[in-house]
């Protein structure tokens, strides 16, 4: 048997972050214009591995994944012990940009799903210049619990099943069982406490439902993919989003949940790459 | 039609095992129509049909007819394909003790996927 290497690699970065040191992983593949990557609460980069794996993006792409602080392979911050892990707005958008920065990344694209794709929302407003242009997928402005959040880290429901098992509906019908079940691993892998911190800023700090009128496509374009099955940003809160700004263009995919790019690549691939056409077509003009 | 949870869900051995550290019972209401279904060590012991004079269930999931049907579809439409979709839609209740329902979320969640036709999965 001959062992088979995808063309991932990583590497962990040392970097401070609101005045702490953080050790944070960092994979990429391909060369071209940088397309920074931002996977959902309480998951990580790997969600993004089929866009590193396939070469009609890696041949003009350098796609890059980080795992935030607290997830995946990212450490968290020393002193975590005693903390409880809250994600707000304003750390989110430092976190990005100073990686951006250290990785010397010169105008991405970015993409971001879920938590990602609300951020995107508040970097195309508070810093469209930093962009390219900005892909949210399942991106609303904001989204009213729907669950009590507590039950997501305490020591009678064990974190990881809970986690996945919460998420596993906004997985859409259509998706194959391998990328299913890998991305409700992710879940599974999730530290205590990680989701339901990451939550904080979807569910309450991140509310941009009264600014996100403000976003101007002239200083940065922005685009919009999200799936029929999710519930939890539904089609109807991204296209209000898209209503309210002008220029956005929106697509609702069909049989596609909130995780499209980790849950099914290949259909996922059919709505990305035009779009990553149509920003490569105005980047040469 | 509810009387099929317990031949399907002790049919699924996986499902069982997964259940294996549960034993209670809970109130599942359709409509009008209430159950009263059992569960020892992951195998479902009794389907009981109401009306009942005092039901005692550790939790109970309550919600319109018409939405388990939709559920309960080979292919769910949007927002009837999940339990915490019809939660966030507000039209199913979740109620009692809901350590019990969330501490065995994806096994509850399996079991009543199981009225499904045939095909559908949780």
């Amino acid at each position: 048997m001959i062992a088979q290497f995808e063309p991932i690699t990583g590497r962990y970065m040392h970097l401070d972050l609101f005045g702490l040191k953080h050790r944070i992983y960092v994979e990429e593949a391909g060369e071209g214009t940088p397309l920074l990557c931002l996977h959902t609460a309480g998951s990580d980069g790997r969600q993004y591995r089929a866009l590193m794996n396939d070469e009609r993006i890696t041949s003009s792409h350098r796609v890059i994944a980080f795992d935030m602080p607290w997830h995946g392979k990212s450490s968290p911050p020393p002193g975590w012990h005693n903390e409880e892990y809250q994600l707000t707005s304003a750390q989110y958008t430092t976190m990005i940009l100073e990686i951006m920065a250290a990785l010397e990344l010169d105008r991405p694209i970015l993409i971001g799903c879920s938590i990602g794709g609300r951020i995107a929302l508040h970097l195309a407003l508070e810093h469209p210049e930093a962009f390219r242009s900005i892909i949210g997928l399942q991106a609303g402005a904001h989204v009213d619990p729907y669950y009590d959040l507590n039950f997501l880290h305490r020591p009678d429901v064990h974190g990881g099943e809970v986690s996945a098992a919460i998420v596993s509906g906004l997985v859409g019908p259509d998706a194959p069982m391998e990328e299913r079940w890998e991305t409700l691993w992710h879940y599974m892998q999730g530290g205590p406490g990680v989701f339901k911190g990451d939550l904080y800023f979807y569910k309450l700090d991140g509310d941009i439902r009264d600014r996100v009128a403000q976003i101007d496509t002239r200083r940065c374009p922005l685009f919009l993919l999200s799936g029929e099955y999710d519930y939890s940003c539904t089609p109807e809160e991204t296209l209000a989003v898209a209503n309210s700004v002008p220029g956005s263009e929106v697509t609702i995919m069909k049989g596609l949940g909130h995780f499209p790019m980790s849950e099914n690549p290949a259909e996922f691939l059919k709505y990305l790459l035009p779009v990553l056409e149509k920003i490569g077509g105005r980047d040469r003009v | 039609m509810i009387e099929a949870l317990k031949a399907r869900v002790n049919g699924d051995e996986a499902l069982v095992r997964r259940g294996r550290f549960l034993s209670t019972t809970f109130l599942l209401e359709v409509g009008q129509t209430a159950w009263l279904i059992s569960i020892f060590e992951g195998e479902v012991v009794s389907v009981t049909s109401g009306p009942f004079v005092m039901p005692s269930s550790s939790f109970a999931l309550r919600a319109p007819e018409q939405e388990w049907q939709k559920f309960w579809s080979s292919r769910p439409p949007p927002g009837s394909n999940d339990l915490m979709a019809l939660i966030k839609r507000r039209v199913l209740k979740a109620e009692g003790n809901l350590q019990i329902f969330m501490a065995n979320l994806r096994y509850f969640k399996e079991v009543l996927a199981k009225l499904r036709q045939a095909g559908a999965e949780a």
